[in-house]
């Protein structure tokens, strides 16, 4: 079909106004590239903060009875740690990641609501701000789950415990308002012929994501507002001697608590799916389900909530339904690893440091899935929870799906953002050093949990090998730390020295790559149309037929932009 | 070989032995793993498989497939079907760890001695008779109380702090409660743990068939002194723990009753309005 070519726009924006730039910029800017960045940037300071915590404690814990901290101390140090690394770390990662990428790979110029956008970052900064400000005076100390009664005003009088709360509502917000603007974004601002089954599936990830945050943080709202409440204005919701009670907490906390490890995991799952096709040299094996089993995954993690509270006073049939309902999220999870494993099947995979970093989380996510399968058995769960064994557990979820793809993430598009690759040896180390340090820290933590140690203890009884196990996971805590600094120095290093990075450096599949890098401040002069959910592939095989003189195919679905712009 | 293999799989598997109860949750764990290792072994290896076997070499050419709908279906299917196992292993499993057992016919007698209420949440042994011990968290100890109030309005029980004490051989019924904040109940080797909530009960149980100490503590934040926040149970012959018990009968009705002379003679110099019940 041949169908005159629209005219291109002969002038683009980023040549009539000249690009801000300043400090002033940065804090003014409603680009949602910049607001990325900011996003990245400063979630990752939370990241070192969340690390340092989580070293002070391991230091603690390598001999049984140590004295390096106060028990009080140690109870702030696990608040903090955890509070941080879900709340400032990864939750808002994923969002700066979103914020940076979505627009560029659907093909539009910037979100919805840009102005919106830049009041969620400024949101999520005061939040932290205000919570780390604690430091100077209490900081919390009822852990990041702040359960009551001890997060009460008898039991926790100080200011910390408000200082959390503060964080809870101002990151709660600013995660709604930015998945709102995501989810409009998402839903209104794709490029033409982008159908939603030509959706880039780490786009469906974060659609999923946003439609999570909107449905799950109302609740934890909620919650800390009725804990705000009994605090200071003498209302009684949680509180049992005055017909209120403790056990609401838990379901209140844990209907978004659940929810929640959905929206840290699933944006990760994204980034695997768009990473591993790329360096395998093949389509996603199994598009379809992939997207089906996102949404599956998030429907099904409304239902599970209650297997954190299988020893609280709960009935038996609650504890069935959660039993089953948390097997079968297993089946949705189990698919995808399935999918990527097919994915490099017969592919011809380049060794490059983001698919290493995604191929690790796989590995490490996969152990975090096959100990949540003793968790969600009730019976079992009874032995242990509250142990060691859900540290181990969690760590291996978290890390695996959401850690390593972020720093997959972050070789990725680093030459998207900067214009420079990062440096592969380095990249290469930093695996090396995070994926040994996550195993010597966390494989033993199971068995220390069999063993009977309970978590958010600062001393323990050296019964059996309790303090080898402690000694070996010290040291690869502090693996993991030598692995994250390196990436720091790598990223140092190459923001100057890196080799320049052309547009599209891993001949990858999404339009992030049709434009330059960085990209411009209106992103596109023109936006191609999508004809698969492989557009830049698409592109890149068009403009080798016309370089190698063939006559086009049809008419000129490819914008003639497509071959100055793109390749 | 035996001997090294099932120190490997003690390495591996919670902590049992103490009581029948636990000793359940264990065979389920290992049935567990044992599924679970080998799925472990399936998907990590043809992980490693498929990045060894297809890494880019030259002449290599990726295979342009998108998906194959029967090996989807079917490993999806084949997910389900394991996971059902699980379910029902876990049913089949699941009266013998939440039902007490009867009291062996070398328990202790008292056990019975007063009448128990089963409800829906609370679980009694067939014949209705078990050695009932309310547990009390409290920051940062745990008080036991024992049946045996010598007053009417239930007062006078014996209790213990820190240590319970307990016959072997007869099944004795956990009513756990707290005082203050969340606590949560737990001796590894006699099952599994209860939150102790303020405002509600959690109950469990457990039967010891070899006399001596199992130690377990308190496993759910409860302030900053939560890591010593220990427990243990000592597991005594029948007679002994009827000596234990009346024993301490006795020191509590003599402390009583010197209680009640040192209070008369306080009223006498003072005027009664000024005596608190102590």
């Amino acid at each position: 079909m041949a169908t005159a070519v629209a005219p291109l726009p002969q002038v683009s924006a980023d040549r009539i106004a000249p690009e801000a730039r300043g400090w002033t910029s940065w804090i003014t800017t409603t680009d949602h590239k910049r607001i990325g960045v900011l996003y990245m940037v400063t979630t990752f300071v939370f990241f070192c903060l969340g690390g340092v915590e989580a070293l002070m404690m391991r230091l603690q814990l390598g001999t049984p009875d140590n004295t390096l901290v106060a028990p009080v101390i140690y109870n702030q140090l696990f608040t903090m740690h955890g509070t941080t690394m879900v709340f400032l770390f990864v939750v808002p990662m994923m969002a700066g990641l979103a914020n940076y990428f979505v627009p560029l790979m659907i093909g539009a110029r910037d979100v919805a609501f840009p102005r919106l956008n830049a009041l969620s970052y400024w949101l999520l900064l005061t939040g932290g701000i205000v919570f780390y400000a604690s430091l100077f005076f209490n900081p919390p100390e009822a852990g990041w789950t702040s359960v009551v009664p001890l997060a009460s005003s008898t039991y926790s009088p100080s200011g910390g415990e408000d200082a959390w709360i503060y964080l809870i509502h101002l990151t709660g917000l600013s995660s709604i308002l930015g998945a709102i603007n995501l989810y409009v974004t998402i839903a209104n601002m794709r490029a033409r012929g982008m159908s939603w089954g030509r959706l880039p599936l780490f786009v469906w990830a974060i659609l999923t994501y946003s439609v999570l945050i909107i449905l799950a943080i109302p609740v934890i709202a909620a919650a800390v507002t009725m804990l705000l409440t009994d605090r200071h204005f003498g209302t009684h919701f949680f509180d049992a001697a005055n017909g209120g009670s403790a056990l609401l907490w838990q379901h209140l906390f844990w209907f978004f608590g659940h929810p929640e490890v959905y929206i840290m995991v699933l944006p990760g799952f994204g980034l695997i799916s768009e990473i591993v096709p790329v360096f395998a040299r093949k389509p996603i094996f199994g598009y379809k389900a992939i997207a089906a089993a996102t949404v599956a995954i998030a429907f099904l993690g409304f239902l599970t909530w209650a297997h954190h509270m299988f020893t609280a006073p709960v009935p038996e049939a609650i504890l069935i339904f959660v039993m089953l309902s948390s097997f079968l999220i297993a089946v949705p999870t189990g698919v995808k690893v399935l999918n990527w494993i097919a994915t490099l099947w017969r592919g011809t995979v380049e060794f490059k440091t983001p698919l290493i970093f995604c191929v690790g989380g796989i590995a490490l996510f996969v152990i975090g899935g096959l100990s949540g399968v003793f968790l969600a058995t009730f019976p079992i769960d009874w032995q242990v929870n509250e142990t060691y064994f859900v540290v181990a557990h969690l760590h291996f979820v978290l890390i695996g799906g959401s850690v390593f793809t972020v720093f997959a993430a972050i070789y990725y598009w680093f030459p998207k953002i900067t214009g420079r690759m990062l440096n592969e040896s380095l990249g290469k180390l930093s695996f090396a050093l995070m994926f040994i340090g996550v195993l010597c820290t966390f494989l033993l933590q199971h068995v220390m949990g069999l063993d009977g140690m309970p978590r958010r203890v600062y001393e323990y009884d050296p019964v059996g090998h309790l303090q080898l196990y402690n000694v070996i996971s010290t040291v690869g805590s502090f693996l993991i730390g030598a692995g994250v600094l390196v990436t720091i120095l790598n990223v140092a290093r190459s923001i100057s020295h890196g080799v320049t990075a052309g547009p599209d450096p891993w001949k990858a599949n999404t339009l992030e790559w049709f434009t330059t890098s960085p990209p411009p401040a209106n992103n596109f002069d023109v936006v191609p149309q999508v004809r698969s959910a492989e557009p830049m592939k698409d592109i890149r095989r068009e403009v080798e037929r016309r370089s190698s003189g063939a006559p086009s195919r049809g008419g000129s679905t490819v914008p003639t932009g497509a071959t100055q712009i793109g390749i | 070989m035996g001997q090294l293999s099932s120190a490997a799989l003690a390495f591996f598997t919670p902590q049992s032995g103490g009581s029948p109860n636990a000793n359940h949750i264990d065979s389920l764990y290992k049935i567990t793993l044992y599924i679970a290792l080998v799925v472990f072994v399936l998907v990590e290896g043809g992980l490693l498989y498929a990045l060894v076997r297809f890494r880019a070499r030259k002449g290599a050419v990726a295979a342009q497939i998108r998906g194959n709908t029967r090996l989807e279906l079917g490993w999806t299917i084949g997910a389900a079907v394991i996971l059902i196992a699980l379910a029902v292993l876990t049913f089949a499993k699941l009266s013998s760890i939440e039902n007490p057992s009867n009291s062996s016919a070398a328990g202790d007698q008292l056990a019975g001695g007063e009448r128990l209420y089963a409800s829906i949440d609370r679980k009694l042994p067939p014949n209705g008779k078990a050695l009932s011990i309310n547990v009390i968290g409290r920051q940062y100890i745990w008080q036991f109380v024992y049946p045996g109030a010598s007053e009417p309005d239930g007062l006078g029980a014996p209790y213990s702090y820190e240590q319970m004490v307990v016959p072997t051989e007869t099944t004795v019924t956990l009513d756990i409660v707290s005082d203050d904040v969340l606590h949560s109940w737990w001796i590894p080797a006699l099952g599994g743990k209860f939150q102790a909530l303020p405002g509600y009960h959690s109950y469990t149980w457990f039967k010891i068939k070899k006399p001596g100490i199992y130690r377990g503590q308190c496993a759910i934040l409860c302030g900053r002194s939560h890591a010593r926040m220990i427990a243990t149970v000592k597991a005594v012959p029948p007679a002994q723990f009827d000596a234990w018990l009346a024993y301490q009968k006795k020191l509590l009705s003599e402390a009583n009753a010197q209680a009640k002379v040192a209070r008369a003679k306080l009223s006498a110099q003072t005027g009664a309005g000024q005596v608190e019940n102590p």
